[in-house]
């Protein structure tokens, strides 16, 4: 029953499908704008129904119909069997499971189908995506790092200590003048860096495991770190009162309509800073990755140790600045956090490795070293966040969360690890 | 019953885009040894991987004493009197021999193992074997050759019917093949049924009775070895006639020397020893020796991944001394390691990646790759090489050992060296692989460039090499000119000190 097709008319698919999409899409929409629908006297308020379904349905009509036009059409040929099919779901297990899991939704809560909800969700995944991004070099040499959430509260009680406004009463540094914006939050990054560099000397230089070698730092930065919080007179009270430019650039909204109300469904949001800081993260990440010497190094490290000493790669270097960069990263997150949230503890941060390791993985990272993709670590942290937020959206208790992501957890990396195992 | 013990008819396996088996057979008769060639890349693994449970057939049957049986895993394998002796030997380190042997059956009531019985069972399968080895010694402080006298015990454990043997001579000395031989005898006489991988004609024709060879995945025919000769077998298995195992030399070394090696000490004194040579410019300097010589101890430390006592080292009339590969990457040195898996490829990464390794710095500006001109290279150098393989994005682990093998040198060459150390530069690699690698060489030395290999086979060794260094127990213990080439006056410098205990192992 297998059945055998030309790539060129596998990419006609694609391109019909998506035009379709497309063009539902903007029938609805224009159907949403009429009075009959949407207006005051309307017998069945379209608007109230599918939300901003229509703007959904052609976005995704157009990737979709993108992927047709854009994919070369003289490829193999693409094969439609049980087998083909199998494989197809074990690729995109996740994927699939978390589609049928965003329709459910949908459908119980037409009001999930809000480009609010989407942007929130990309919002909320900026900062994630950035700490996965800084972990993965550390899977990616069969490492880890469990100092990444420590570095995030280092970094967001540096920063947010030395930008408190000079009429709050709480100051940290009372008589600290105002500084330039870039300067406390350069140091903060930079302390972790520092930090950082431990890591990777542990390593690289007495070849310690990077669980140990990193367990011994997070201790350390988080003693440290609440040496600083408990300095007097602030002595570990919650920092406070930071200044308005270092709080925007966690808050800042783009083209957002000026009589926006939390729960209008009129009106544009904005789109947050966060998530064009992500998206140019990721960009330079992906570019590190797979257009540098010390991207290619990095996976050579991860795929085999030895070889890359024989090929004279300097290992001692490349780890160093692989643990450099992953903290450079979280310092990152760490300042937008603080901003964000316009204050700090010691605290914050607590146990954000573990969930950035946890996207890592479910994004196809390998912990034996050597595999990972960016696109991949995008979805993972995608996937966690989407399904927290519908989860959240449908009034699933936070226990039941909880289960319900350890349950991802473990069933993605068993779907991905069969993909390896024996032919 | 019927007159074989074995018998696997029309076996297909299919990976993804290839076919590694199709309508193979294989018939042995018990108390026989039967021998398995073909070139890399042949099938002979993949057949012995379905015998053995790690690879489920697409279809043919496995009929084993009459009756046809469904081998599901390699446990349900062993339990049907099959045992298989790997290439590559992974002991449990950090365990003791016994226990290597037992492992998995360890004997005992309700958990409890029994160490006596465990002990004493040892101890009576290694003096059956004529096996002097202490079963509480750790494994991994056992050379290759008592590992490989080890699975042998574990597999008469189990009782084994059939063993596959999978290069079992690939890292034995003279010495240590001789006493495989006579355990492989033995085992012979009590009815067990041997199937022998090997690319050595030479044992072959010395140890079996009947000779399978494989092409590309298909069977070509069984033969009685006593009818075959070394040029028969090659011209079955390459499907053409071989004249020449190694391809004509023309042209001399020049006079000119490029590498000058002074009474070089290793830092471990139970390594290499006042080591002094000099490398002239367009020679192949061939390294010959004993398992144990420590020729690979000393080439590495050359290329700066073992420490120097004392010594100097000259490049190009300039002191030389590599503290690190980087270094003496820097200064025109390659070397092709020994164990290709551990040491050489990275497994999971393409072709082009592996190719590019060691040449990354020119690729890049600012630490950013030119991925066109890295590509190219590959390319070019692949194709040079005559790498078989369907694109560069194809992983290296994908690839049979000679295509590795291929692309490692194909690194290396992109790196523009002057010297190149060749560390068994054909083992576990066939027949044609090997012929490819030869031209490869001879078209370097052509270029003015020189080349130092070491070699554990005979005629490679002197079929090769310009003039050959030999080695005994870390100290060099003459040289020979192409004139005085033979086996005898290089196994006599070989073992000159071959009264001592270590080289008896």
């Amino acid at each position: 029953m297998a059945k055998e097709i030309s790539r060129a008319k596998y990419n006609g698919y694609f391109k019909t499908f998506g035009i379709i999409l497309l063009l539902a899409g903007a029938v609805l929409k224009y159907l949403s704008t009429l009075e009959n629908f949407a207006g005051k006297n309307a017998i069945w308020n379209i608007n109230r129904t599918i939300y901003d379904l229509p703007i959904f349905l052609i976005i995704i009509g157009l990737v979709v119909a993108l992927k047709g036009f854009l994919s070369k059409s003289d490829g193999d040929n693409v094969i439609f069997s049980g087998k083909s099919f199998g494989e197809f779901l074990t690729n995109n297990a996740i994927l699939l499971a978390m589609f049928v899991l965003v329709v459910v939704i949908c459908i119980l809560q037409p009001k999930f189908m809000q480009i609010r909800v989407a942007l929130d969700i990309l919002t909320q995944s900026s900062t994630k995506l950035i700490m996965a991004l800084g972990i993965c070099f550390t899977l990616l040499i069969a490492g880890t790092d469990l100092s990444a959430g420590r570095m995030v509260g280092l970094a967001a009680v540096i920063s947010a200590s030395m930008l408190q406004t000079a009429t709050y009463a709480n100051r940290f540094f009372p008589d600290l003048p105002q500084v330039e914006l870039w300067m406390p939050i350069v140091l903060a990054i930079l302390a972790c860096m520092i930090f950082g560099a431990l890591n990777g000397f542990l390593v690289a230089k007495y070849d310690m495991h990077p669980f140990i070698a990193t367990l011994a730092t997070q201790v350390i930065i988080f003693g440290a770190c609440s040496l600083y919080f408990d300095m007097p007179p602030n002595s570990s009270q919650p920092i406070g009162g930071v200044r308005p430019d270092f709080a925007a650039i966690g808050q800042m909204k783009f083209w957002a309509s000026r009589n926006v109300n939390i729960f209008a469904t009129k009106g544009f949001p904005g789109i947050s800073i966060l998530i064009p800081i992500a998206i140019v993260i990721c960009i330079v990440i992906w570019f590190i990755l797979n257009k540098t010497v010390f991207g290619k190094n990095v996976y050579a490290i991860g795929g085999n140790r030895e070889a890359a000493v024989v090929a004279g790669i300097n290992v001692f270097k490349n780890i160093m600045g692989i643990f450099i960069l992953a903290s450079c990263l979280y310092g990152i997150a760490g300042v937008l956090e603080a901003a964000r949230t316009a204050g700090a503890t010691n605290a914050y941060g607590n146990g954000y490795e573990l969930d950035a390791i946890a996207a890592c993985v479910v994004g196809g990272v390998s912990l034996n070293g050597g595999v990972g993709k960016v696109g991949g670590i995008v979805m993972g942290v995608l996937i966690f966040t989407i399904i927290q937020y519908g989860l959240q959206f449908i009034n699933v208790s936070p226990m039941w969360q909880q289960v319900i992501k350890g349950v991802i957890i473990a069933v993605a990396v068993a779907i991905d690890l069969t993909k390896y195992r024996r032919k | 019953m019927s007159e074989y013990l074995l018998e696997m008819r029309n076996i297909t396996k299919t990976f993804p885009g290839v076919k590694a088996l199709d309508n193979v057979q294989l018939n042995v008769r018990a108390g026989t040894v039967h021998a398995l060639m073909g070139e890399n890349g042949a099938g002979k693994s993949t057949l012995m991987k379905c015998l053995f449970g790690i690879y489920k057939p697409d279809s043919g049957e496995i009929i084993l004493n009459g009756k046809k049986v469904n081998i599901r895993s390699a446990r349900n394998a062993m339990d049907l009197g099959i045992a298989m002796i790997h290439q590559e030997l992974h002991p449990i380190r950090f365990r003791s021999v016994m226990e290597n042997v037992w492992l998995g059956r360890f004997p005992g009531h309700f958990g409890v193992v029994d160490h006596k019985t465990m002990y004493d069972k040892t101890k009576a399968l290694f003096d059956d074997l004529e096996l002097d080895v202490d079963p509480l010694a750790l494994a991994g402080e056992q050379s290759a050759a008592i590992l490989q006298m080890m699975e042998i015990a574990r597999a008469v454990s189990i009782n084994a019917k059939i063993i596959i043997m999978d290069e079992p001579t690939s890292s034995l000395s003279d010495r240590e093949v001789e006493h495989l031989f006579k355990i492989i005898n033995r085992l012979r006489s009590q009815g067990v049924a041997m199937i022998y991988i090997s690319h050595k004609m030479k044992e072959i024709l010395e140890i079996s009775d009947e000779v399978s060879i494989m092409r590309d995945g298909t069977y070509v025919g069984t033969w009685p070895a006593v009818s075959l000769t070394t040029e028969e077998i090659i011209k079955q298995m390459v499907g053409r006639e071989m004249t020449n195992q190694f391809p004509p030399r023309t042209g001399k070394p020049s006079s000119e020397v490029v590498l000058k090696v002074e009474h070089l000490t290793s830092t471990d004194k139970h390594s290499f020893k006042d080591v002094s040579f000099e490398l002239h410019k367009g020679e192949i300097l061939g390294i010959g020796g004993l398992v144990g010589a420590q020729r690979t101890e000393f080439v590495e430390a050359l290329f700066g991944l073992r420490g120097i006592q004392s010594g100097a080292v000259e490049k190009d009339d300039k002191a030389y001394k590599a503290k690190s590969p980087r270094d003496a990457k820097a200064h025109g040195l390659a070397l092709l390691t020994e164990e290709r898996r551990a040491t050489g490829i990275f497994g999971i990464l393409p072709i082009l990646e592996n190719a590019v390794i060691a040449n990354q710095k020119n690729y890049a500006s600012l630490g950013i790759l030119n991925d066109a001109k890295r590509e190219h290279d590959a390319q070019s150098s692949c194709k040079e090489l005559n790498v078989k393989a369907p694109s560069l994005a194809t992983l290296i682990q994908n690839l049979s050992g000679g295509n590795q093998q291929k692309v490692l040198i194909a690194r290396w060459l992109l790196t523009n060296s002057d010297i190149l150390i060749l560390d068994e530069p054909t083992r576990g690699i066939d027949v044609g692989a090997k012929y490819e690698i030869y031209n490869i060489m001879l078209g370097q030395i052509a270029q003015n460039k020189s080349i130092i290999m070491i070699s554990s086979e005979m005629p490679e060794l002197m079929g090769m090499s310009d003039r050959i260094m030999v080695m005994c127990e870390g100290r060099v213990t003459g040289f020979l000119n192409k004139d005085e080439f033979s086996q005898e006056a290089i196994m006599r410098l070989a073992t000159m000190f071959a009264g001592h205990k270590k080289t008896a192992a």
